[in-house]
């Protein structure tokens, strides 16, 4: 095992990086940014109002023509040049997003930052690559087809990884030849900022430009103004809303990833024999741990067949009591601390409530204290709640390290069971028959129907939701499209006259 | 018994949020990251419609109207076995609501209804 030290990079303070500098914050106001791990603050950051975001936009707008018009070829290079100083720095990228978000470290050295660094070079590769098209309407006349940048765009990032969701939505726009404004979660702000010092460099100056502060006093500025032409969010239901509305009163479009209840289907012939494969099941169970809970497509509701029910069960409570919690720079450590008191908090009033309807706690079921000095920081026990769909606990997204389960008897019951929710981001399906695997896949009524895996998320599988999940498709080729107008040139190559007039 | 009620805290930050924003609304949202959670706004700033139903309009000692309180219908099929309490932790985040920078976060408490 090994223990890193709590990070020493980070700076006492972090302004908004606008037109490539660091600038003071118009209303002059900083706020405390904590790490979960402990509660202590460890640096404090800039509080953005909305002359911050008009300067950052100022400078978009300034920016985006050139880069727009710089060639793929140069702005692949620069993508795949920030993947290689990330790639330089790992380990203190990984550091850094552990301490701010609490997760374990063994996470985001294994997942978080190699997934970020892929990602940027993947899209590097995809605006190679992407060609326009053109269309032969007649002998004369030719309909030609480009990709255009939208220009400027705004992107607001949630907590639950800092870098890998700002990666997510910053290297499709970068590649597409798009200037940015992007707001951090208040939550999460600085280690966003400890990459930016990594490559801040390589990018023209106001290609990219972070505002950070509160969504109220920052993201809304950003998110209504009519300066940008497109808004990606990734959040909930009643802010992606208020995004869509504030949207409707510029015409402009917007991507929205909002969560799910995602099922993990478990079929009777998972057990058929106790090998690899049964081991790989127990851990794709055990996945609602992984990164606390605190995953959009946390696969929070487990969905057993009766004839293995009791079996497959009891060797998930094992598996689940096995987790190790402990001090999330620690490599040893499986769970570490939710991101925010008040997320513990959320979660602890669903332990509550899901008490109160009936569900039975398996394991787990509290607050954690791990003494020492992680006793101030936000820990909550790997939890089993066994129940019945229609609980609460079952339909809503507690965000936490909690997973309900239940039984059901054949493939139409797991459908059923599995669509029975207001959201279709992920669904997980574990069998040793492709045909059931497919059947149930096609079924399900969700963005991404992980099959024998689960939390996977490479670069070139598309991820998004039906539903209330929202609208649009990361994590794939096909985003760059969510970052491009199309020009279409009709061209006549006739010389002669129509004749109308 | 109402279907939702408010802590003193809750209240003591209401009034506060009202002395500053004026008139208020919530509506409860669902999803990931700061979801599962109420969603305070300046009145009108959220735009309910069909989709929505209106659980209650909130008598809180010194604001003078009433403060809705809100939720999409289909969220509401699967919670109406359940009384709401409004209550305020520390926190951080709140997608835009109004509290965050004041370093707390409106919370739901939830029991069955009798």
């Amino acid at each position: 095992m090994t223990r890193y030290d709590a990070p020493t990079h980070w700076q006492s303070r972090y302004d908004h990086f606008i037109g490539g500098e660091y600038v003071k914050p118009h209303g002059g106001g900083y706020f405390e940014n904590p790490t979960p791990v402990t509660g202590q603050t460890f640096t404090e950051v800039a509080r953005g109002t909305a002359p911050d975001v008009e300067k950052a936009l100022d400078a978009a707008h300034g920016a985006a023509d050139a880069w727009g018009r710089t060639s793929v070829a140069e702005r692949a290079l620069i993508l795949n040049r920030i993947a290689d100083r990330m790639q330089d720095n790992l380990e203190s990228l990984a550091i850094a997003e552990s301490w701010e978000n609490g997760k374990p470290v063994r996470e985001t050295l294994a997942a978080d930052i190699p997934l970020a660094i892929d990602h940027f070079r993947y899209f590097a590769g995809a605006i190679r690559a992407q060609e326009g098209s053109l269309g032969e309407i007649d002998d004369d006349t030719v309909a030609y087809h480009f990709h255009e940048p939208l220009g400027v765009v705004g992107q607001i990032i949630p907590w639950n990884f800092p870098i890998l969701m700002a990666t997510w939505k910053l290297a499709p726009a970068l590649a597409a030849g798009n200037a940015v404004v992007l707001k951090p979660a208040e939550q999460t702000p600085a280690s966003i900022h400890y990459w930016l010092s990594l490559v801040a460099d390589l990018l023209p100056p106001g290609v990219l430009n972070i505002v950070n502060g509160f969504g109220v006093e920052a993201g809304k500025p950003l998110a209504s103004s009519a300066r940008v032409a497109k808004v990606a969010f990734t959040g909930e239901t009643t802010t992606g809303r208020l995004i869509m509305q504030y949207a409707s009163e510029n015409i402009k479009p917007v991507t929205l990833e909002l969560g799910g209840k995602s099922p993990n289907i478990f079929f009777d012939d998972v057990s058929a024999a106790s090998d690899d494969f049964l081991d790989k099941a127990l851990e794709g169970f055990t996945m609602f741990a992984l990164n606390q809970g605190e995953v959009c497509t946390c696969p929070s509701r487990a969905l057993i067949q009766q004839g293995h029910y009791s079996d497959f069960l009891a060797a998930a409570v094992e598996r689940t009591k096995a987790i190790v919690a402990g001090h999330p720079l620690d490599t040893d450590t499986m769970i570490g601390a939710q991101a925010s008191n008040d997320q513990l908090e959320k979660i602890l009033s669903y332990l509550d409530i899901g008490r109160q309807e009936g569900a039975k706690v398996l394991t787990g079921g509290s607050r954690a204290d791990l003494g020492g000095d992680l006793s101030g920081g936000y820990y909550v026990e790997p939890t089993i709640f066994e129940g019945d769909n229609s609980m609460r606990v079952f339909q809503e997204e507690i965000f936490g390290p909690v997973v309900s389960v239940t039984s059901f008897a054949d493939l139409d019951d797991a459908v059923k069971t599995a669509n029975d929710t207001l959201y279709g981001l992920g669904a997980g399906v574990w069998t040793r028959d492709m045909n059931v695997a497919y059947r149930a896949g096609r079924a399900i009524q969700a963005g991404r129907v992980w099959t024998n895996c689960y939390h996977a998320y490479p670069a070139h599988a598309a991820f998004g939701g039906y539903k209330q999940s929202g609208i649009g498709r990361e994590n794939h080729k096909m985003m760059l499209e969510h970052y491009q107008q199309t020009k279409n040139l009709l061209v006549s190559y006739s010389t002669q006259k129509l004749g109308f007039f | 018994m109402s279907v939702v009620s408010v802590t003193p805290a809750a209240a003591d930050l209401i009034r506060s949020l009202r002395g500053r924003h004026g008139p208020l609304m919530f509506h409860q949202s669902g999803g990931c990251c700061d979801g599962s959670a109420p969603m305070c706004y300046p009145a009108g700033e959220f735009r309910t419609g069909s989709s929505d139903v209106l659980l209650a309009s909130l008598a809180v000692d010194g604001v003078p109207e009433p403060v809705e309180f809100w939720m999409s219908s289909a969220q509401w099929e699967l919670w109406k076995h359940t009384r709401l309490t409004v209550d305020v932790v520390p926190g951080r985040g709140s997608g835009f609501s109004l509290e965050a920078p004041d370093g707390l976060r409106f919370l739901i408490r939830s029991r069955l209804a009798a």
